[in-house]
């Protein structure tokens, strides 16, 4: 009994900083729309300046003003960023705000690393609060009682300032109908500003608080981000009491999972979020999203034109140029090219998806990792040759996708896209914790081409025509009864119903489809890294295809491949550099404020059809 | 008190209104009258600037107001009353005030929560409710009052009569009056001729986002050629 009770407690403390990060998400998106990937950064910033402060500051008082101190900091460092970055693209699609944010979270990491070194840092304890209670003959940190105490005066003090001050009416009011409120005289940016300042405030105390608990490191941005998001879909978009309750769940569910079950918590935290969904499709506490309201994630693309013969020309030019490469004899040049080729076709899919299927996956990654494991399993397991492990790869891909997608589409607009997040994230997980099968943390070593294919050129043609087949296949599907069902379900779900298309079956379709093509790339991918590891799958490698797509342009098939090539080669040059992520991050941010329409589109709009010429041989 | 001067606004590429001029003198209330789709909310949103006008000029109050943020144009004294009324459903009655509250401009009785239940009985007695609760007619009410709470010099009212039972459309002709002998100076769109007989002393008449008539209330009664070109549905 004492046991439970102790464990329960560990929950309850464990809550804390998880909610703290949730509702402050919750907040931002709330009234600014924006779902703010970079909230992982801010609370990770949080426990490294509250490890410098909680150093500086000596005694009892010293922490709990480190705790404020790094709130404060935290909260201006969000407006700054809010500042500089998000008000120069708030015009932009809203989907665009959000690589904006992946950029941040590639500077903070690095300036993190800057700052404080590569070590994991270990916080003291607090002072005050280092020993412990004996409660049922169970030990109960002091410390963790003081958090349990805490957490109810935060929910109290956000509820107070939601209900019964004006700023907090003006955000509520902002939440429902932004541009209304600016009718009333209340200028809204100033408001969008504070939004951020409490957001990330409260991120940022989350980080503090945990600090004696956990530390900091260099990975508890996206870490957190995965429970985050599950509490934010479990407890409903913008729902602070339901951040909370979720935040209860899930920390009481990691600490009894862990005994129950060693090594699957996080199983069983999506278990337990699948079974939310199906009851409460749009979380606990939360409200349905309208189609068509503001804050919808997907957006209108441009009716695309079936390729016109010039558009053909150039494709087949391209390929073309694309199979000549070899004549350079550069084996660098045409790793490279493959991998471009491979995560375009990665990137296509998740276009298809996100374009014309009108749903954006934040957690596309779940399916090209699936099949590249897929393929690897097959070959380490049942030793399946390349040409066949290849094949499984779309396969098993495509039936995550089936199983995934059952959920997933019968949300809409950013609900779904936070849900794939949550799914590719448990897929990450499995992966990652059941090291006996997928050789966890250190991947699966030494899959190898066939013998035919294992010369460089020869792999480099056979990635060009699978990747090339998979991404005609695409604009073909596009092109068939079946993508037009796909588009007019996305333009007008009501009108599509009433002349007899089953939207949401063709929504579930798409998803698989665009999944299964994900796989494929998968599958091309770990032959041509000889090996595979979790990174694959995780967060990082979604929002690689989002910024792919994004920087691309959602509106113009091209996109994906622009996109593609252009994140590839930065990457790969930049990568030499030791602090190529700040690099990185720093030139998304500055081509999302310059670029808001993408790439291709930008050259569209402004040269017209002369530059969208070079816009499509540029790769 | 206002001038619109040949104003352009767009929807994207769709060009709505063109080169539509208006005006208004202080303690004036003037009808805009017009068919569906003709450019009656249009051209209040361009007013208030949700839509600013590419082309031509709005003077308020003898300042240039084209272009500016509509936070900033309400704060000069502007009022808004939309045409889908856009409460705040999730507010209070009393939450949906607060967000219209803002500090008199020099020279005006600021209104205060009893004032508005003066005028707005109803609203009083539902003032802890929840916006989305309201009926169509409170909800047209809460929203002049929400408004009315910026202390405005001129009142930008959409269509206030659509929608209502006969019954309140004649409450809300009653409001209007007593809105004018308050002071305010009233913009008023209309399909309804005989609403806007009501409370309007002059009208203009928008058709295809241009004024093809301008004349007081007495004078378009007797025009019957102006009445069976422009309103006659
Ligand atoms: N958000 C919009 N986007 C594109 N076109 C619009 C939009 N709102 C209105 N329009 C078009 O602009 C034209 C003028 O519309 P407006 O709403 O100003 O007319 P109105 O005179 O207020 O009509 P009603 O009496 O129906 O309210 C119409 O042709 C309408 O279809
Ligand atoms: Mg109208």
């Amino acid at each position: 009994m004492g046991f439970i009770l102790a464990q329960a407690l560990t929950g309850l403390s464990n809550a804390a900083a998880l909610f703290l990060v949730a509702s402050g998400l919750s907040i931002i998106f709330g009234v600014t729309r924006i779902v703010n990937f970079a909230h992982g950064s801010f609370y990770m910033l949080g426990a490294y300046i509250a490890y410098t402060t909680m150093s500086m500051l000596p005694g009892i008082i010293g922490f709990w003003a480190s705790v404020a101190i790094t709130g404060v900091a935290v909260g201006l460092i969000g407006v700054v960023v809010e500042l500089v970055v998000l008000r120069q693209v708030y015009k932009a699609p809203e989907l665009f705000q959000l690589v904006a944010t992946f950029g941040v979270i590639l500077v903070v990491q690095d300036l993190a690393l800057l700052t404080w070194g590569p070590e994991d840092l270990i916080g003291s304890r607090a002072p005050g609060l280092e020993s412990v209670v004996y409660i049922m003959g169970e030990a109960i940190p002091e410390y963790d009682l003081a958090i349990i105490a805490l957490t109810p005066v935060v929910l109290f003090a956000i509820w107070y300032l939601f209900n019964r001050t004006r700023w907090g009416i003006l955000v509520r009011a902002a939440t429902e109908d932004r541009e209304m409120v600016g009718a009333l005289g209340v200028n809204q940016s100033w408001l969008f500003t504070g939004v951020f300042f409490l957001g990330s405030l409260l991120a940022g105390v989350g980080g503090a608080i945990q600090l004696p608990k956990g530390g900091a490191d260099l990975l508890m941005d996206f870490s957190i981000l995965s429970a985050v998001f599950v509490v934010v879909v479990i407890g409903g978009m913008g729902s602070i009491p339901g951040a909370f309750i979720a935040a209860l769940i899930i920390s009481e569910l990691n600490v009894f999972g862990v005994q129950l079950l060693h090594q699957s918590t996080l199983v069983l935290m999506f278990v337990v979020m699948a079974l939310v969904l199906i009851v409460r499709p749009w979380g606990l506490l939360g409200k349905p999203e309208k189609p068509g309201q503001h804050g919808q994630v997907g957006e209108l693309a441009r009716p695309i034109a079936i390729m016109p013969t010039r558009g053909k020309w150039l494709f087949a030019a391209m390929l073309v140029l694309l199979a000549l490469l070899p004549v350079l004899d550069d084996s660098f040049l045409l790793v490279l090219m493959a991998d471009i080729i491979i995560f375009s076709l990665f990137a296509t899919s998740l276009h298809f998806l996100m374009g014309p299927g009108g749903m954006v996956s934040f957690g596309h990654a779940a399916y090209f990792g699936g099949g590249a494991y897929a393929a690897a399993l097959s070959v380490k397991y049942m030793g399946a040759p390349m040409e066949i492990a290849i094949m499984i790869a779309p396969l098993i891909a495509g039936c995550l996708a089936i199983i995934i997608g059952w959920f997933c589409v019968r949300l809409s607009g950013v609900y779904l896209a936070m849900l794939t997040l949550a799914f590719a994230q448990v897929l990450w997980s499995i992966v990652f914790q059941w090291g006996e099968v997928t050789g966890g943390d250190d991947g699966i070593l030494g899959i190898w081409p066939s013998e035919w294919a294992s010369d460089g050129v020869v792999f480099y043609y056979l990635v060009l025509v699978v990747g090339s087949a998979g991404i005609l296949l695409i604009r073909h599907v596009l092109h068939s009864p079946f993508g037009y069902g796909v588009r007019a379900g996305r333009d007008s779900f009501v009108r599509s119903e009433a002349i007899g298309i089953n939207v949401k079956l063709m929504q579930w379709m798409a998803f698989a489809f665009a999944g299964a093509l994900a796989g494929l790339a998968g599958g091309l991918y770990v032959f041509a890294k000889g090996s595979i590891f979790p990174d694959e799958m995780e967060i990082a490698r979604s929002f690689d295809a989002l910024i792919m797509v994004l920087l691309g342009g959602v509106k113009t098939l091209s996109g994906p491949f622009v996109g593609a090539s252009t994140f590839t080669l930065l990457q790969d040059w930049l990568s030499r550099f030791e602090y190529w992520r700040l690099v990185l991050g720093s030139m998304i941010i500055l081509l999302v404020i310059l670029f808001p329409q993408g790439l291709v589109g930008f050259a569209r709009d402004k040269f017209g059809r002369l530059i969208n010429v070079r816009g499509e041989d540029h790769a | 008190m206002l001038n619109v001067q040949s104003i352009d606004a767009y929807y994207g590429q769709a060009k709505i209104l063109h080169g539509l001029s208006l005006n208004i003198q202080q303690g004036e209330v003037v009808a805009l009258l017009g068919r569906n789709g003709a450019g009656k909310s249009t051209t209040m949103k361009s007013i208030i600037g949700i839509v600013p006008p590419r082309a031509g000029r709005i003077t308020f109050r003898d300042r240039e107001i084209a272009g500016i943020p509509t936070h900033s144009i309400s704060q000069l004294g502007i009022g808004y009353v939309p045409e889908e009324r856009r409460i705040f459903a999730s507010l209070t009655v009393l939450e949906n005030l607060e967000v219209g509250r803002q500090n008199a401009v020099d020279g005006l009785q600021p209104w205060t929560h009893e004032r508005l239940f003066e005028i707005f009985p109803n609203l009083a007695e539902r003032r802890n409710n929840l916006g989305g609760d309201m009926s169509g007619g409170e909800q047209q009410m809460l929203t002049i009052a929400r408004t009315l709470m910026g202390n405005p010099w001129l009142l930008l009212l959409d269509e206030p009569s659509e929608g209502l039972a006969p019954v309140i459309v004649e409450q809300m002709a009653h409001t209007i009056q007593d809105l004018k002998k308050e002071g305010l100076t009233i913009l008023i769109s209309e399909q309804n001729l005989h609403f806007a007989d009501l409370v309007a002393d002059r009208a203009f008449i928008v058709e295809k986002g241009e004024t093809r008539y301008e004349g007081t209330m007495v004078e378009l009664e007797s025009n019957e050629e102006v009445k069976d070109t422009y309103l006659a549905v």
